[in-house]
């Protein structure tokens, strides 16, 4: 067990930070999941941290010049990058601290960016900075397309889902691809601490951050983060369709800490992948094979995800 | 006083950015710049100089790194060429507006396609405005030079911008020259700790890089160019102390054999060496032709320029970059933007040479002031004129 975790409590409904380290009056769309779910990140992290955001819709509503959400330090340079420059934040600080240039003093490193700029466009970047190990934690926000361009598909999105540039048409059923594993491929960096996390499950998310930055070294938080917008879903369900997701089983809560895998929340009596399809304007024009198949997809998944957990 | 040594340039700019004590350097293998990063790589592994070598997967990690790295208070250096300053490009215009001051070495070489590790000015060339300070080097003693005065000018709080000191690829980078090395005391005099007017502290947390609406953005960018273009007191202030310290002097442009003279080459970087050659053998032959270096590209010191053309009648402008269906070279397009309209305006003509390492000689020169004072009797259909092309 890694030592910085053992001496962690974690949050509860009594101990949790009363401070907004996002402030509020930012643009997200109304019950948008990304900013709630990156509220609730800043809450578990508190003040002492540097934040590096990707392009992408939480940089874009936090931070219209003059104005900005950020009661922390916080830098934007491109869509891909943000791990890079972490990286160099955090060298930075390593060597002016060792020097005497800056007070001795740890302050957390986050890197924060959407499924796009996480699992596509920045995959290289990240990898690196994983690979070179600095003591940083990067948060992927996951809606499951490029919101902020306006819902175009990417690696992430859903089977079957529709988004602008995976339309169904007569000769297409919407995305066609499954969606990329990038907990999977962070893992296989042999980085301290990895997890997925949602904001259906506050305490589970803060819990889960707090561990990342806590832990010396890299670590990775996957979040689930639903998008009325782009899902076609109604605003005041967003947190209701974050719980479907964990309940089907479609998206699986767990950590790997130190190469183990460790479910967080043993789902024994799935719902079906239906009920969470429902509301979603984004799966619409699925057909009942659709459903079965992913039905199928998702069990399977779920059955590998326990054998890796008896497994290690 | 420093010490002459007999010292490849790559290695000497690599023990100047040790002089400067640098903080942060992260970079990424490519040739002809490898020998910089390579050395410095030893000399932080040795314990020589404490700093963080960060070994990116990338050079658009590499200056991605070094965005971070400024904006949180170090020194930060990092060097590249070609594919791998095309590969930053995105990057490369970020510090100019965020006031981060960083130094990066552009090791000069030709772009791809085809590929080709020697050197011309093609790289630097397209990354002409990303709004950084920019000089070139005609030897390793300049080299190093402007390395050092690059820390000076970049962190100074009036500018806080970045800077590139270019220097040619192989004609510069790896050959062996005496180069005065400066004594640490001195450095140490001319070049203060960087102390930063912003930088990502959690005491006093600041925004970097929001949002520019159509409000503020064109506001932003004003006030970049702004910025780049004060900077100038301050590179000028820079190498006056310079001088003072090191006893060598720098100048926006340098002259040789200028004087009357009613054709002058126009150069930047190391081929200026053989262009002073070409100056001398047909200054015996009785032609009046002199030459102008450009040292400092960006900001472009157009009141020093037109002060050191004098009264000549024709430039004949080197340019080591051939941009495709334009209206002529990058160097001689400013050049002749500078002058236009001007009363008692040279004539000018650019001439590309030297790309992909091609050789420039001196024979090439005569060449190119033959041509050009034809041309300033009958007008060329072109503004400019690719030399040395080989009948195939
Ligand atoms: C190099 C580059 N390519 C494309 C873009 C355009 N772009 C900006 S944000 C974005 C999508 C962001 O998607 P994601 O990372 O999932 O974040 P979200 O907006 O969904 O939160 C795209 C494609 C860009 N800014 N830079
Ligand atoms: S588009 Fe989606 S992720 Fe972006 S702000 Fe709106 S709800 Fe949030
Ligand atoms: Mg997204």
């Amino acid at each position: 067990m890694i030592t910085e975790l053992e001496k962690f409590k974690g949050f509860s409904a009594k101990n949790l930070p009363k401070e907004e380290v996002l402030a509020p009056g930012h643009r997200a769309c109304q019950g948008c999941g990304e900013v709630l779910a990156l509220r609730m990140v800043m809450k578990a992290l508190g003040k002492d941290v540097i934040v590096c955001n990707a392009t992408g819709c939480m940089e874009i509503i936090t931070s219209p010049f003059p104005q900005t959400s950020w009661q922390v330090p916080w830098i934007h340079i491109a869509f891909e990058n943000a791990a890079s420059v972490a990286s160099g934040i955090e060298s930075a600080r390593k060597v002016l601290m060792r020097k005497g240039r800056i007070p001795k003093r740890h302050v957390d490193i986050l890197a924060v960016g959407g499924d796009g700029a996480t699992g596509d466009i920045g995959l290289n970047w990240i990898s690196g900075a994983m690979e070179r190990g600095h003591d940083f934690l990067y948060v992927c926000l996951d809606n499951e397309a490029y919101m902020n361009t306006g819902v175009q598909r990417s690696g992430c999105t859903p089977y079957g889902a529709m988004t602008t540039t995976s339309p169904p048409g007569k000769k297409s059923f919407g995305q066609v691809t499954w969606k990329k594993n990038i907990p999977a491929i962070m893992a296989a960096h042999e980085i301290p601490y990895v997890a997925t996390a949602s904001p259906a499950y506050f305490l589970d998310l803060m819990n889960k951050v707090k561990k990342a930055a806590l832990v010396e070294g890299p670590a990775y938080v996957h979040i689930y983060s639903p998008c009325p917008t782009g899902w076609g879903s109604a605003g005041e369900r967003s947190v209701e369709f974050a719980k479907l997701a964990v309940e089907t089983r479609i998206f699986p809560l767990y950590e790997v800490i130190e190469g183990r895998y460790v479910i967080s929340r043993k789902i024994t009596k799935p719902k079906p992948v239906a009920d969470y399809f429902k509301g979603q304007r984004r799966f619409r024009h699925l057909s009942e094979e659709h459903l079965s198949f992913i039905q199928a997809k998702v069990d399977e998944e779920y059955a590998r995800l326990v054998k890796l957990a008896e497994a290690t | 006083m420093g010490k002459r040594v007999g010292i490849e340039v790559s290695i000497a700019i690599a023990d100047a950015v040790k002089l400067a004590r640098a903080d942060v350097i992260a970079a990424y293998p490519i040739t002809p710049q490898t020998h910089i990063v390579e050395h410095l790589s030893e000399i932080v592994a040795n314990g020589e100089l404490d700093a963080e070598f960060i070994t990116v997967e990338s050079e658009h990690a590499a200056m991605s790194c070094c965005c971070g790295s400024s904006a949180a208070g170090a020194r930060t250096y990092t060097a590249t060429s070609s594919q791998g300053l095309a590969l930053m490009s995105e990057i490369l215009y970020h510090p100019g507006p965020m006031r981060l001051p960083i130094v990066m070495t552009v090791a000069n070489r030709a772009l791809a396609a085809p590929i080709s590790i020697w050197n011309d000015h093609q790289d630097i060339m397209a990354q002409r405005d990303i709004g950084w300070i920019q000089t070139f080097a005609e030897n390793g003693q300049e080299a190093v030079d402007l390395t050092l005065h690059a820390f000076r000018v970049a962190e100074d709080r009036k500018v806080s911008l970045p800077m590139i000191v270019n220097i040619d690829g192989f004609t510069l980078s790896h050959v062996i020259e005496p180069i005065v090395i400066p004594d640490q005391e001195e450095v140490d005099a001319y070049l203060p700790a960087f102390k930063p007017r912003v930088r990502l502290d959690v005491k006093k947390p600041v925004t970097m890089g929001p949002v520019g609406i159509p409000e503020v953005y064109t506001e932003a960018k004003m006030a970049h160019n702004e910025a780049i273009k004060a900077s100038k007191r301050v590179i000028l202030q820079g190498w006056k102390e310079f001088a003072e310290i090191f006893g060598r002097e720098y100048n926006p442009v340098e002259t040789y054999r200028s004087e009357d003279a009613e054709v002058l080459l126009v150069t930047m970087g190391s081929i200026s060496e053989t262009a002073m050659s070409a100056v001398d053998a047909m200054r015996d032959k009785g032609a009046s032709v002199g030459l102008v270096r450009i040292r400092l590209w960006r900001p472009f010191p157009g009141p020093e320029f037109r002060k050191a053309a004098g009264k000549a009648s024709v430039l004949a402008v080197i340019d080591r970059c051939l941009p495709p269906g334009a209206v002529c070279g990058p160097v001689g397009a400013e050049l002749r933007s500078l002058f236009y309209k001007m009363p008692g305006a040279p004539k000018i003509f650019s001439f590309v040479a030297g790309l992909g390492g091609r050789d420039v000689t001196v024979e090439r020169f005569e060449e190119i002031v033959d041509k050009a004072r034809a041309y300033a009797k009958k007008r060329p259909t072109e503004l400019y004129e690719v030399i040395g092309v080989r009948e195939i």
